[in-house]
């Protein structure tokens, strides 16, 4: 979109300015995260740019951050709490935000706002207060401190994105195909299988993505519900920081970023295809 | 009576129970198996009857007042009406996507109320042809097939056999999405028909498409049903299809029907007066039934003219009516009406050229809405707008109806 040529100079100054605010709010987003990158690679133990790393000469940089965090035994031993605590999270989230979403969406289901609300609370709840309710309730019945306690912590938060997501997919849902399929001769779980679940797919995994991302990012909720035995990456980055300021958190955050940037792509590719799928553009 | 006969005649005697007894506990071939040792509607050549049918969403209103339909095997049956008529709800009973609330309907004589709408055996084409996106064409015809566990072999045969019907064959690897909606359409129909459905029912298929393809897809479709021997049901709101399509037609309004007769009946010997306003144009005038004999009766309108009618649904002098009049059977042309027949004062508001007819509007007892179609032939009049004519009509072609 060009300037038309009877723009005014009120509006061609204007036309600018947006272009450099817009500018500005990218670089204040994106400048933090694009930064810890080439820090991780410093050869030193700072948190600043050496003047080896300025002057781009090799000895500056170096790999030694990140064989510190796949050597280091505190460092392993919190990347395994979290690869076996999100996956379980992202499954029950996925598993139960799906079936609420597709029960709420069916027309007759009383009080419908309502529950949606309630199941959406804990990405709306300041998560300091969720935390704080779920050490004390998973105290009482003996969670606190375990494996479960975790995941079903993280399940919890993550069962927003599930239903909003899946929401989505199903407004955009034909109710005529179910019909279509049981007049054919399926039955309801083959209709589910063959006809529902290929076409809320997409928002099924993206909505999964977004709760294992939570999962794996989460500090507030772990540090309550979990016990040094579920010491999970964000947690170790946090104590990290206050304990030994070491640059391998740095390692860590580049590695962090670089699995969010690969699925959030995932997620977009997802989408592109469901509009397809749904004949909203052609291939 | 020997103990055989002793049992037989129990049987007989509860024939109806232990049908549906095993229609309810037994998977679908087996119960056709039965129904040949007992006597059942379809020999009557009722392959579907509805039986004082009732629906109400909420329990007060009646959508479906008291519905009486029996369809016979290999009958095309259009259910006509405006929307709100309750015609789709009794495709959707029908097909079991809603249940009764009071009655029975029976499908080549057995009860269908119990049954889900996956065990039913019925084809459908939906409004917005349902089809599955994530499925190409192939595929989303092989899904009926799918589920009912037929050989791979067998279905690749019946997918083309289906797609090659309505000359769709090339289109097997498309996805729905590639389509154009009378493409769309004609998948949907071949997706509906591949299971070999002894009953289809159409939820105004055709409504999405444009007048041209409408016209010719009426023309397929209706063949292809007498073609397959196939029952069909379909439901429309636009009269010219019920007409074109059917061989009888089922005028609902306010959850009844108003008038279920073959087209020709319907559109000439309309029984009261919403299916004379519903089919085609009409002319209709009001007035008090003044004498009444025999197969004839005369109305005074309330302009205090007298015309002639034919009594349909009123019977004795005094009562309020609807005179209803075809406009291409009124007449300006004195030598052709019958000695001493009545006739009325016109006078010419419009007159418009439409290629095959004349379409002239008339001021008639006070109304400026009377209609007179005429035929576009070389000796026909065109009449002005201004002059002064006299109109009458052959008394079998007004109908007295229902005020």
């Amino acid at each position: 979109m060009g300037l038309p040529p009877y723009a005014t100079t009120g509006q061609r100054i204007w036309y600018y300015a947006f272009r450099v605010i817009c500018g500005l709010i990218f670089f204040f987003l994106i400048a933090p995260i694009l930064i810890i990158i080439p820090l991780s690679f410093n050869a030193e133990d700072f948190f600043t740019f050496t003047p080896a790393m300025l002057s781009l000469s090799p000895e500056g940089y170096s790999m030694k951050h990140y064989e510190d965090f796949f050597t280091n035994n505190d460092w392993q031993q919190a990347l395994w709490n979290s690869v076996t605590i999100a996956p379980m999270a992202t499954l029950l989230s996925v598993g139960f935000g799906t079936l609420a979403a597709i029960g709420l969406s069916q027309p007759h289901v009383p009080f419908r706002r309502a529950i949606m609300a309630i199941l959406i609370s804990p990405m709306i709840v300041p998560l300091i207060i969720s935390a704080a309710g779920m050490f004390f309730f998973y105290s009482r019945i003996g969670l606190q401190g375990t494996y479960w306690g975790v995941v079903l912590a993280h399940a919890a938060l993550g069962i927003p994105f599930v239903i909003i997501t899946v929401t989505a997919t199903l407004v955009g849902f034909d109710r005529s195909l179910t019909r279509a399929a049981a007049n054919l001769g399926a039955d309801p779980v083959t209709t589910f299988f063959r006809v529902q679940m290929p076409l809320i797919l997409p928002g099924v995994i993206s909505g999964g993505l977004f709760a294992f991302i939570t999962s794996f990012d989460e500090v507030v909720v772990v540090l309550f519900v979990g016990s040094a035995g579920q010491k999970t990456l964000p947690w170790q980055m946090f104590t990290g920081l206050r304990e030994q300021i070491s640059p391998t958190i740095l390692a860590v955050a580049t590695i962090l970023v670089a699995i969010s940037i690969v699925l959030l792509a995932t997620i977009e590719v997802l989408r592109r295809r469901s509009e397809r799928l749904r004949g909203m553009s052609p291939t | 009576m020997s103990f055989i006969q002793r049992v037989r005649h129990l049987i007989s005697l509860y024939a109806v129970e232990i049908r549906s007894f095993f229609v309810l506990a037994a998977p679908r071939a087996w119960t056709t198996d039965w129904g040949d040792h007992v006597p059942k509607d379809s020999e009557t050549g009722d392959f579907v009857v509805f039986e004082r049918v009732q629906k109400s969403y909420d329990g007060e209103i009646l959508v479906v007042k008291d519905l009486n339909l029996s369809i016979g095997k290999g009958e095309f049956l259009t259910m006509l009406g405006p929307s709100g008529s309750g015609k789709t709800t009794c495709l959707m009973m029908l097909a079991g996507f809603e249940t009764a609330t009071h009655g029975e309907i029976l499908l080549d004589g057995n009860p269908i109320n119990n049954i889900p709408p996956h065990k039913r055996g019925i084809g459908m084409v939906f409004q917005n042809y349902a089809l599955f996106p994530h499925m190409t064409v192939a595929e989303n015809l092989a899904f009926p097939l799918e589920v009912r566990k037929i050989g791979k072999s067998d279905r690749e045969a019946k997918v083309k056999r289906a797609l090659d019907m309505v000359q769709m064959g090339d289109f097997g690897g498309r996805r729905p999405a590639q389509l154009s909606g009378g493409q769309q359409q004609r998948v949907a129909l071949a997706r509906a028909l591949v299971f070999e459905p002894e009953l289809v029912l159409m939820d105004e298929p055709l409504g999405a498409l444009d007048k041209q393809l409408r016209e010719h897809m009426q023309f397929e479709i209706t063949n292809l049903a007498h073609d397959l021997g196939i029952t069909t049901v379909y439901v429309t709101h636009d009269q010219t299809e019920a007409l074109t399509m059917s061989d009888r037609v089922a005028v609902f309004d306010d959850g009844r029907i108003q008038q279920l007769a073959p087209p020709d009946v319907l559109y000439e010997e309309p029984e009261n007066s919403f299916v004379a306003q519903f089919i085609g144009e009409n002319n209709t005038l009001s007035g008090t039934v003044e004498t009444i004999e025999g197969g004839a009766c005369t109305v005074k309108l309330a302009s205090g003219d007298i015309i002639d009618a034919k009594p349909v649904n009123v019977t004795k002098p005094g009562e309020k009516t609807l005179v209803s009049i075809r406009p291409e059977r009124v007449e300006f042309n004195k030598d052709r009406l019958q000695a001493g027949a009545h006739t009325l004062k016109a006078e010419v508001l419009e007159f418009i050229y439409m290629g095959d007819i004349f379409r002239t509007r008339l001021r008639v007892a006070g109304r400026e809405d009377f209609v007179v179609k005429t035929r576009n032939a070389p000796d026909q009049v065109r009449l002005k707008p201004g002059e002064q004519i006299e109109i009458g009509w052959l008394p079998e072609d007004c109908r007295a109806l229902d005020a």
